[in-house]
């Protein structure tokens, strides 16, 4: 028997993804998706149902569609793409209604995946170069995303606990870049000139987008409980990064740095949220080898994955926005779907 | 289902790109332009660094070492005694390793220094890393380099010129617990002439709070030079001496290790660099000459 997918915010870069990739693997039976917004990519075979932004409907889905696997990853680890308020709302509450669903009584959930972030461990001087999973933060969180993500965490760690029978893994990504996904990082390395904080020069650490989609497969796939750190090899300053994609520094005050990032915002440039800014001080690296004893391989290094970054943007440059353009229509879909009139192949 | 069939992860690459892109080219491909380890040293800046800071080792502060060949082949903690407002024992040391055995050398200091603008980075890109216990363990256990650390901390270099030459405490030993963990020795280095390179004469709490300093020194080289004495250190002449290394006969990379026996340990190297540096002062003639 196949397994029977719930994918969390399919609307979304992750979502859509993930459940393109689920397509393609036969020994997925089932693929529902939910979101409150409408896929943005082109599905086969994935159910879309529209849910409020804290998931009421869970409970009621999961049973009806006796999922077994759910993939979360609507987790938001960007405070720029939504208000505080839905932040808190889809995070932390939209968390709590997935686990209350998942151990409903009668639930055959048996697996669970979270997409998190390393924006955990924070940013700060006392940090050391490599976070393990087991590494406490040095300094209480400062920004929402990160407060939000601890207190998701908590929720699934408390749960995990709880329910021996359900194998939970969080998956910490670091910065994400790649050709497609819009991160604020990325966003300030396409920039005429790169901002940086006058007198910082930190180190990051990337990882390709590939690598993440592909990293939550292989959770699905290989049944490993736990929490991982997500993330290519090696550390580059950040006025190297900029290097590699031909730019110069753009130093913003080391004082007031969150009114000159405001500055920015409104100058419609680019968006810092504060917890970008924290890392573009500090920096931060993870340690990823509990992953990698497991069997997972990268793909791509963190300088492969500016390389590859940066080979996009110069594409786009020049031949500008090749996506096409897909538009989810609710009969079209339903009809593709569903009729009787169109002939599916077997499934094998 | 897991286990019935190998896993072919290329199959997963095929997700939707822009056409045309070059692909995944494996790990073992690296597009890197700088050279900034994953510690931020960067061996261009420390040659640059060592370039420039060579003629205030040879000329300004003489330099002598005793006992170099007592560093091991292998991965060992240095530990120290440490003075001076800014503390002139550290790039001494460092310089010495770098120059005398051609190995590189990172030294553990506080994350102050990681905190300040411009100096920050210089510090990093230096061979500075900050005093975590996993960057040690790391740095002595997985990658087998030589590590600097002065137990004492600020403690040492902040003070003043009236209480010279007498060791502090040495925390609660954590470098011991560390060079334990690490499988590494210890090897013990007595410096004679930072003290007297930039002596404090009196601290000002008040102004340490306020801008937020580890202390806030009025040091002799500020009353005989303003604001430059920041910068300029009096010619005082340093010697150095190794002593034998100390090895811990425990297995490493236990989760804990017995406080009284890194508390011990700790002790006794302290007072073995104590004794040495009684020894190195009553055999020196003048403070400027050696």
């Amino acid at each position: 028997m196949g397994k029977r997918v719930l994918v969390t915010g399919l609307g979304t870069f992750w979502g859509g993804r993930v459940a393109q990739a689920l397509e393609r693997d036969p020994d997925i039976e089932v693929i529902v998706g939910l979101d409150t917004t409408e896929p943005s990519v082109e599905l086969d075979r994935t159910e879309f149902v529209r849910a409020d932004e804290n998931y009421s409907i869970l409970a009621r889905l999961v049973k009806a569609a006796r999922i077994d696997t759910i993939l979360h990853t609507f987790l938001v680890v960007d405070s720029t793409e939504v208000s505080p308020r839905v932040l808190h709302e889809s995070n932390v509450i939209g968390t709590m209604n997935l686990l209350a669903a998942a151990s409903a009584s009668g639930s055959t959930v048996r697996s669970l995946i979270v997409k998190s972030s390393t924006h955990v461990y924070g940013s700060n001087p006392e940090d050391p170069v490599w976070f393990t999973e087991e590494t406490r933060r040095s300094r209480p969180p400062r920004t929402l995303v990160e407060s939000s993500l601890l207190e998701v965490e908590g929720y699934l760690r408390d749960f995990a606990a709880d329910r021996a029978d359900v194998s939970v893994t969080v998956l910490r990504f670091s910065n994400v870049l790649g050709p497609d996904i819009v991160t604020p990082l990325a966003c300030a390395l396409e920039l005429p000139m790169v901002p940086c904080i006058a007198g910082y020069d930190p180190r990051l650490q990337f990882v390709h987008e590939d690598d993440v989609v592909r990293s939550m497969l292989f959770a699905l796939e290989h049944d490993v409980p736990g929490v991982f750190n997500v993330a290519g090899d090696g550390l580059l300053p950040w006025s190297e990064v900029a290097r590699m994609c031909g730019k110069r520094l753009f130093p913003l005050p080391p004082i007031g740095t969150g009114l000159a990032a405001r500055a920015l915002k409104l100058a419609r440039t680019c968006d810092l949220p504060p917890e970008a800014l924290e890392v573009l001080r500090h920096g931060r690296g993870v340690d990823t080898r509990q992953l990698r004893r497991h069997g997972f391989r990268y793909d791509y290094t963190s300088a492969g994955a500016v390389e590859h970054f940066w080979q996009a943007v110069r594409l786009r440059e020049t031949v500008g926005e090749v996506e096409p353009i897909y538009r989810y229509e609710r009969d079209v879909e339903a009809f593709f779907r569903h009729s009787p009139a169109v002939v599916r192949d077997e499934a094998p | 289902m897991p286990g019935e069939k190998p896993v072919d992860l290329a199959d997963r690459r095929a997700l939707v790109h822009l056409p045309g892109l070059g692909g995944p080219t494996g790990p073992a491909y690296d597009p890197r332009l700088g050279d900034v380890d994953e510690w931020g040293r960067s061996e261009r800046v420390r040659q640059q660094v060592r370039r420039l800071y060579d003629p205030v080792y040879r000329k300004l502060f003489r330099v002598e070492w005793e006992g170099l060949e007592k560093i091991p082949k292998g991965p060992a903690l240095l530990v120290a005694n440490h003075a001076a407002a800014i503390p002139s024992d550290a790039p001494v040391i460092m310089h010495g390793i770098e120059e005398e055995l051609g190995r590189p050398i990172y030294g553990l200091a506080d994350h102050f220094f990681r905190q300040l603008p411009v100096l920050g980075t210089l510090w990093s890109r230096a061979g500075g890393v900050v005093a975590h216990p996993d960057n040690a363990y790391r740095l002595l256990r997985e990658q087998r380099q030589l590590v600097l650390v002065f137990p004492e901390g600020t403690k040492g270099s902040s003070k003043t010129y009236a209480e010279r030459y007498r060791l502090r405490r040495f925390g609660r030993g954590g470098f011991v617990e560390i060079a334990m963990r690490s499988g590494v020795p210890v090897v013990p280095i007595a410096v004679v002439g930072a003290e007297e390179s930039m002596p404090t004469l009196t601290t000002i709490p008040a102004l340490a709070r306020l801008l937020g300093l580890p202390y806030f020194p009025i040091t002799a080289n500020m009353l005989l030079f303003g604001p430059a004495g920041l910068l300029m250190y009096l010619p005082a002449k340093f010697k150095l001496r190794v002593l034998d290394p100390v090895y811990f006969d425990v297995p490493p990379d236990q989760p804990r290790y017995s406080r009284s026996r890194v508390m011990e340990e700790a002790e006794g190297i302290r007072q073995r660099i104590q004794e040495a540096l009684y020894d190195m002062l009553s055999r020196r003639q003048s403070v400027w000459r050696g």
